[in-house]
């Protein structure tokens, strides 16, 4: 673990190996994953011992739905690299995502719910 | 899947643009329930969007810095708010951002009016709903609503609003503009 550490934190390694060497190699990102998706971890985790310790961070924190865009944050990860840790997880069953159609414009009951709680804030 | 769709919320955004300098974190942070959040997005050096790591260990990169916050509408809705990156070479960046959104606030500055006409162009040609929200920075000259759509050259029907975008109220009432402004858009409810 500890050269893995090593390459993990070390400001030598650069912006360029950090975000590669997080993933290890694999680089694309699968399914349906945008900037507000929300992700929630399953209950019970297949095999913990796999996972790597941004995994466990992403699966700690989307107990409750948690966007991309706030695990990216949280993590300090660029979000091309948080969307590649969350394939790895969609691919083991780990936590299940929910889109909103993305290319959809909201329809009015939707915009009305939120006008009124923009209203009562 | 071993859950119900109840327990995840719906999300929705709206994009907050401008021209540099004219309070986008400043408003998402009056509004946001969290202070602002922000995330990195990776470019190559040639501008180009990194939406895949391979190869990348060859590359020359940048990141390009998104701040966002959020705001709970209920149990079943939750809004975020983006902040746009600087304009110009991260337009890849604004269409991911405004794909699917209620709209955009484009604020401006009195002081660099011209410095919020490139946001005004990009929700204009995209026919996305979007209101001006004229930050009023103490030192800035109170122009009227008329010589500032003027000057603009907005059209009629774009909602123009003044604001103190460090103020929580003022934030709110320019959502609310926006969401207004939005939903009149939208074909007559079905009855």
């Amino acid at each position: 673990m500890s050269s893995r550490e090593n390459w993990w934190y070390d400001e030598a390694a650069g912006p360029l190996v950090r975000p590669y060497a997080m993933v290890r190699g694999r680089t694309r990102p699968a399914g349906e994953l945008h900037l507000i998706t929300q992700v929630l971890a399953m209950p019970t985790v297949s095999d913990p011992s796999s996972l790597s310790v941004d995994h466990r961070e992403i699966l700690d924190r989307c107990a409750r739905p948690t966007s991309v865009a706030e695990l990216a944050a949280h993590l300090n990860v660029p979000l091309v690299v948080v969307k590649v840790l969350l394939s790895d997880l969609l691919q083991r069953g780990d936590i299940v995502v929910h889109n909103r159609p993305h290319a959809d414009v909201p329809d009015r009951n939707l915009l009305q719910a939120v006008l009124d709680g923009v209203r009562g804030l | 899947m071993a859950f119900e769709d109840s327990d995840v919320p719906t999300a929705v955004k709206i994009v907050v643009a401008g021209g540099f300098g004219t309070g986008k974190t400043t408003l998402v942070g009056a509004v946001s329930e969290i202070p602002p959040l922000r995330t990195e997005e990776l470019l190559t050096e040639a501008g180009t969007y990194v939406d895949d790591l391979a190869g990348i260990e060859g590359k020359e990169t940048t990141t390009v810095a998104l701040d966002f916050g959020r705001i709970t509408i209920n149990q079943r809705i939750v809004l975020y708010l983006f902040g746009t990156p600087g304009q110009n070479r991260f337009w890849f960046m604004w269409d991911e951002l405004a794909t699917g959104a209620i709209g955009a606030v484009v604020l401006v500055d009195t002081r660099r009016l011209d410095s919020s006409f490139p946001s005004i162009d990009f929700f204009e040609r995209r026919n996305i709903p979007f209101l001006v929200a004229v930050n009023m920075f103490d030192d800035s000259y109170d122009y009227s609503i008329d010589e500032l759509r003027s000057a603009l050259d907005l059209d009629s029907r774009i909602p123009v609003v003044k604001c103190d975008a460090r103020v929580r109220q003022s934030g709110k009432e320019v959502l609310v503009g926006l969401i207004q402004h939005a939903m009149s858009r939208l074909e007559p409810a079905a009855r």
